[in-house]
Order: structure tokens, then C-alpha cells, then sequence
């Protein structure tokens, strides 16, 4: 089997990982909406291969401030999986769940930081869910680490390690739409971001198992 | 203003070098107050050893012990005096604790570059590194003042005209 870099996709690899995606986010909505109390609601995500610097700009520039969790997978899957979440999703999630206005990540209590937290490995685990449901494959992750802090320098992780592995990451903008349920942001949609950094073998394992290997 | 990227360098002669974002990596800012020129690196990783390939210019730029001789070598075409150089570095936090203590990238870039600078003989005249907060680096060659902008900190001053 030879090892196909996350630069040379082909459009049918590609599909896996949309789908790989589009399931996750399924998984995710469903989980998140029952941890908040059926405050969200699915929209459609979007599922691209990017460069780190592409991502960047995506966010706002390097020096945006942003929340940013990340749980890394051994077993059969190893890899990284970043969560990214914008202050507007955050302050939004935090006012419909603890009724506590914040407009900044700063003034986040212990007990919301934790919420934060949990969101990060919701979303992670979702996903890695869809991998492994997928490909029958299993994966194991950590503990989930949080940070509030400029984006650069967040993604500047994933860059290191994609800096050995290729240069590109997945990315999934996975958007929420609020629900009636909450009246203030009724309708609005808020957005939060995957990026899924696997290893060279683990992507190319995936691929194998489902028949669109080298 | 000059915008200094991830894995890039640039030598200014009266303008402003900002670099954004350091987390793991590190900001070294070199500078001759004599005749007012200074340069600025964005490292992202310590060794070029880790490369397979012979490394191109710009790649040569990622790692700390490739980047910093380049660059000094870039402020003395620039007309820098060798030996008027001093250095200021920024950066080499770490992120995410647990999980990525094992890599502890932030440390060994540090270490990386003050390593590369000694081998240059180029004394460090200021430093904010470490910790696990993100950085940004402001340079104005003008003056000589250096600045680190911080969302956790704020701005403090890392180098006064």
C-alpha cells in the first residue's frame, strides 16, 4: 500500500471525508441539541481540505481571539482533532444554557469553561464516531485541553505536525442554527470548526478498509 | 508595516516588523541600533534535521538552526554590522498542556534559537518565552523599540529605544 498525502486526494477519497463529515455533524447536532436542551439545531456543514494558512484567514486573521479544543486518537486512528470555536458560538451557547450574558471569553466562570470544554469533546467524539463507524475501525482519545487564545497560534499545532505530515488539514464548518426554543437568537446560526489531523498511515488505513486505497 | 509569516523572515530599515500569534514557535528579532536595521524570524521548529529533502531557501526558514544564520547573514547584506547585532526573542509557549506535553515544541524552539544564536555570538539583549499563552511580536526598526502583544497580558515592552 502506498501512502497517499493529504495534498493528493483523489475526488473519490475526498467524497469519504465529506461523508466522514457530513455524518459526524450529524452525530454532533443530535448530541449537542440534547446537551443544551434543544437550543440548536443541524444546518449544513462543509467539508473542505485546506491549507493552515487558508484556515487562518477563514477565522479572522491570525490574531483573532478564539476558543480551541483539542483531543488526540491512538488505536487504529491516531491523529489530532481541533475544535475551534468563534466567541460569537461560545457567548451565544453560554447565554442559553446558564442564562449568563458574557461578551468576552474572559469572563467565562470555571463552570462555563468546563461547558466549553465539553462541547470541544462532543464534537471531537462525534466525529471520530463517524470514522469508526465508517471504516469499523477503532480509536481511543484523550482528555479533552482547552485553550482561549489567539488563533495562530492555536493552529499553529495542527501546522507543526502538518509541517511533517503534508501541508494540508480537513476542515469542517460545521454551522448550528439556534432554536425557537430561545427566542433572542431564534434563527441565527452560529458556527464552530473541525479540523481533523490525522496520521499519514491512519488516513491511508481509513481508505483501505473502505475500498478507495491506492 | 511588514507582516513577517509562519516560517518566514524580513529585514526592514525604518519600518514596523510585526509577526502574529506565536504560540510554539518563536519570534526572534535582531537588530543594529547603530545604524537603525533589524530583521525579524517567525521559527516554527528546531532542527532541520528532521527534513528528508535538501532544504530550499524559504524552507530553510522554518527551523531555528537554518533560520537564524540566514537571517543575520540577511541583515548584514542589508548593511548590518556583524558584530553591532543584538537579539530579542518571543514565544515558545506551550498551547495545550497534557496533550501535547510529550512534543514540548515550545521549549525546544526556545532552546533551538538560543542556541543558534550563540553560535552566531549574538548576545540576547531581552526574552519573553514560554509559559502557554500566544504571542504577537512588534518591531519599529526606526526607533528600536520591541513590543509584546499578548490577549492575556496585554502589551508589554521588551526592548525601549
Amino acid at each position: 500500500m502506498s501512502l497517499v498525502t493529504i495534498d493528493e486526494l483523489t475526488d473519490v477519497q475526498l467524497d469519504v471525508l465529506r461523508e466522514i463529515g457530513n455524518i459526524g455533524q450529524g452525530n454532533a447536532a443530535t448530541s449537542l441539541s440534547a446537551f443544551s436542551g434543544g437550543c440548536v439545531n443541524i444546518a449544513v456543514p462543509d467539508v473542505s481540505v485546506l491549507g493552515v494558512s487558508e484556515v487562518m484567514e477563514f477565522m479572522g486573521g491570525p490574531d483573532e481571539v478564539v476558543a480551541g479544543i483539542m483531543v488526540r486518537m491512538t488505536g487504529a486512528v491516531c491523529g489530532m482533532m481541533l475544535t475551534i470555536l468563534r466567541r460569537d458560538f461560545v457567548t451565544k451557547m453560554v447565554d442559553t444554557v446558564f442564562d449568563h450574558r458574557v461578551e468576552d471569553f474572559g469572563e467565562l466562570n470555571d463552570i462555563e469553561r468546563s461547558f466549553v470544554e465539553e462541547i470541544g469533546n462532543i464534537l471531537s467524539g462525534s466525529y471520530l464516531n463517524a470514522i469508526c463507524e465508517l471504516s469499523g475501525l477503532s480509536a481511543d482519545v484523550s482528555v479533552p485541553d482547552v485553550t482561549v487564545d489567539m488563533v495562530g497560534a492555536i493552529l499553529s499545532v495542527p501546522a507543526i505536525e502538518s509541517a511533517v505530515n503534508g501541508s494540508k488539514v480537513l476542515f469542517i464548518d460545521d454551522g448550528f442554527m439556534f432554536s425557537d426554543k430561545y427566542e433572542r437568537y431564534a434563527g441565527q446560526k452560529a458556527s464552530c470548526h473541525m479540523i481533523f489531523i490525522p496520521e499519514l498511515s491512519s488516513l491511508n488505513r481509513i481508505f483501505s478498509v473502505l475500498g478507495v486505497g491506492k | 508595516m511588514i507582516v513577517v509569516d509562519i516560517a518566514q523572515f524580513s529585514v526592514a530599515r525604518g519600518d514596523v516588523l510585526i509577526t502574529y500569534a506565536l504560540g510554539s514557535c518563536v519570534g526572534v528579532c535582531l537588530y543594529d541600533e547603530i545604524r537603525g536595521i533589524g530583521g525579524m524570524a517567525h521559527i516554527m521548529l528546531p532542527d532541520s534535521s528532521v527534513a528528508y529533502t535538501e532544504l530550499t531557501p524559504t524552507e530553510r526558514r522554518r527551523y531555528a538552526d537554518t533560520s537564524v544564520p540566514d537571517l543575520v547573514d540577511a541583515v548584514c547584506r542589508a548593511g548590518a554590522g556583524r558584530f553591532d547585532l543584538c537579539a530579542v526573542m518571543a514565544g515558545g509557549a506551550q498551547m495545550f498542556g497534557v496533550a501535547s506535553a510529550a512534543f514540548n515544541i515550545g521549549q525546544r524552539n526556545s532552546d533551538a534559537v538560543k542556541r543558534a544564536l550563540a553560535a552566531c555570538r549574538i548576545p540576547i539583549a531581552a526574552q519573553d518565552i514560554g509559559d502557554s499563552f500566544a504571542r504577537t511580536l512588534w518591531f519599529d526598526t526606526a526607533s528600536g523599540r520591541i513590543e509584546v502583544r499578548s490577549a492575556r497580558r496585554g502589551t508589554s515592552v521588551l526592548k525601549s529605544p
